[in-house]
């Protein structure tokens, strides 16, 4: 072997070695790079005394250590590298793009803050009764467009796609305020609760840009809605903290800052929050472990032993449910936590992984589930047949038997998974299938609902 | 003789402060330096070294810097700060506390002659 050969097999051994150490979160690129430097004074050392490179490689490996033990003592100095932080950056690229980001994310965040009090230049201050009727249904029109702007810059979105986009928020405008709503109609509520959730969705179309065929992004777009969420209520316990001391401190010096806090920081904090929460599941995707999938092992025996012991009640004192209104969206938010607890453990868990018990656990929630509301739909319908039905009455049906016919086939699929007779990717795809008859129904209950009830 | 592990990392601090108090320096040059200085009897590894120097480092006792000497790689120099030099004059009068105490116990009047053939001060 020549030397120059000997120089590239020793090149490509190093490069080898530094990958190796690069997987280790004990030692940072600077640690990898003087440890090289060690290696390679002590392989020069021992060429000098004649051996050849990969001999010499290989003793000065040796001699080294194994990795563990190195990357033990280096976390007993280190031991902060072990809790990963935000501002984590391995390359000056990487550098340069997070910061970017940061600042795109900042002026985002800003915009969304400042189209909170924008129409307030129109006379719709926040504080009247006006605003209530503007705010229910428009909040999310103010807010969402940033977010989505954020994510679609991040994913460099097509001009079709932006478009796309554009076209949709149009559409919740116009849904959102074309219609002649009455100031306390039931309308009104239904469409500030469905154009939220209408216009997600579509910052999921941003969010998963061209890929919203494809299910793993559809998933990724849940992980994302999951982790949104608990950074959101995270910053909201925060801004509560602030508010809390910016109240108690101004009063201590005799200014009363009520005014201040409702009329700005609250709302615009909460808007901002919105945008901010985005980038942070962004940034720190890689850096944390997901919390959703944590929160979710934790209550899924605990929701469903709750479910069980309401199941035996009923049972046991054969009381029929009290169906009110209340009592129909109690249900449906029932429906609801049930398919979160579902959506989020699938999404953390291991496709190819046998079945265990807390599938078997997940099958028991669902299958509870299920009766209970199958309960609930059979005195609602009674009721609805004998008095009629109202917008409101009608949207937590149908959301109802949205939800029932997910988790009905949700139940089949994981009794096929405990059963193995059904693959995991199917309930997988069942679940990420069904994103779009969301969508669906909330367009449907903000454009549709309206006329078909006569604005009521 | 192999020196034990525990005397080993007790006495690392002094050393690499000494070390560094003669010139700056580099991690493999220092290992080098302890090696030359026990003949081989100091078991030092890459896991001891590097740790202790970035120990030093956060407590301000040595400061660090990339340099690229002309017709050498890019390396990492330590260098000894003001508070590493006071740490260093701090461990020796500790040490030297220490090896009084051994001498008196270990070695009679009569035969002191040949520990003191070791210097006590150094170069620093």
């Amino acid at each position: 072997m020549t030397a120059r050969e000997g120089q590239e097999e020793l090149e490509a051994q190093l490069a080898q070695w530094r990958q190796y150490v690069g997987r280790r979160r004990e030692m940072r690129p600077p640690d990898a790079d003087e440890l090289e430097d060690h290696l390679r004074g002590c392989v020069d050392e021992l060429v000098e005394a004649g051996l050849n490179a990969d001999e010499a490689f290989l003793i000065a490996v040796k001699r080294m250590g194994s990795l563990d033990d190195l990357a033990r003592e280096f976390a007993r100095e280190h031991s902060e590298r072990l809790w990963k932080q935000l501002v984590l950056t391995a390359s000056p690229a990487a550098d340069a793009r997070s910061r970017r980001d940061l600042r795109v994310m900042a002026f985002c965040a800003a915009g969304a803050a400042l189209s909170i009090k924008a129409p307030e230049l129109f006379g719709v201050s926040l504080d009247n009764n006006a605003a209530a009727v503007f705010y229910g249904p428009n909040v999310s029109l103010l807010v969402l467009p940033w977010l989505a702007g954020f994510l679609a810059w991040r994913r460099q979105a097509r001009r079709s796609l932006i478009g796309m986009l554009a076209a949709l928020f149009a559409l919740g405008a116009v849904a959102a305020n074309a219609y002649p709503l009455a100031d306390r109609s039931q309308s009104l509520i239904i469409t500030s609760i469905h154009l939220p959730i209408a216009l997600w969705l579509v910052v999921g179309l941003a969010y998963m840009a061209d890929g919203w065929g494809s299910s793993r992004r559809r998933m990724d777009f849940i992980r994302f809605t999951g982790e949104w969420f608990i950074y959101f209520v995270l910053m909201a316990l925060g801004g509560g903290v602030l508010t809390a001391f910016t109240t108690g401190a101004f009063k201590a010096i005799g200014i009363v800052p009520q005014e201040f806090i409702a009329q700005w920081l609250l709302p615009c904090g909460a808007a901002a929050g919105v945008v901010v929460a985005g980038w942070l599941v962004e940034a720190k995707q890689s850096v944390v472990e997901n919390i959703a999938p944590v929160l979710t092992r934790l209550f899924t025996p605990l929701f469903t032993a709750v479910l069980l012991a309401f199941l035996i009640a009923v049972g046991w004192t054969s009381n029929g449910i009290d169906v009110e209104r209340q009592a129909l969206i109690l249900f449906d938010l029932l429906l609801v936590i049930v398919l979160g607890l579902l959506l989020y453990s699938i999404s953390a868990r291991d496709p190819l992984a046998p079945p265990d018990l807390f599938d078997k656990l997940q099958l028991a929630l669902v299958v509870s589930a299920l009766a209970i509301d199958v309960l609930v739909l059979l005195a609602v319908t009674g009721r609805i047949t004998e008095y009629g039905t109202t917008p409101n009455k009608a949207a937590a049906l149908g959301e109802n038997v949205i939800l029932l016919g997910n988790l009905v086939w949700s139940a089949w699929l994981l009794l096929g998974l405990v059963r193995r007779r059904v693959p995991f990717t199917t309930l997988e795809r069942w679940q990420t299938g069904y994103l779009p008859v969301y969508a669906a129904w909330a367009w449907i209950a903000t454009l549709v609902f309206p006329p078909l009830f006569t604005y009521a | 003789m192999k020196v034990g592990k525990d005397l080993v990392a007790a006495s690392a601090t002094p050393l690499v402060l000494g070390i560094l108090a003669e010139e700056e320096s580099y991690g493999y040059a220092i290992l080098k330096r302890i090696n030359e200085l026990s003949a081989g009897e100091l078991d030092w590894t890459e896991g001891l070294l590097y740790p202790l120097l970035h120990r030093l480092e956060r407590l301000g006792c040595v400061e660090s810097n990339w340099q690229s000497v002309t017709g050498e790689r890019r390396r990492k120099y330590y260098r000894l700060t003001e508070a590493g030099l006071a740490e260093l004059a701090e461990q020796r009068r500790q040490w030297a506390t220490v090896m009084d105490a051994l001498k008196g116990i270990w070695l009679g009047p009569g035969d002191r002659g040949t520990l003191t053939a070791i210097p006590l001060e150094g170069r620093a």
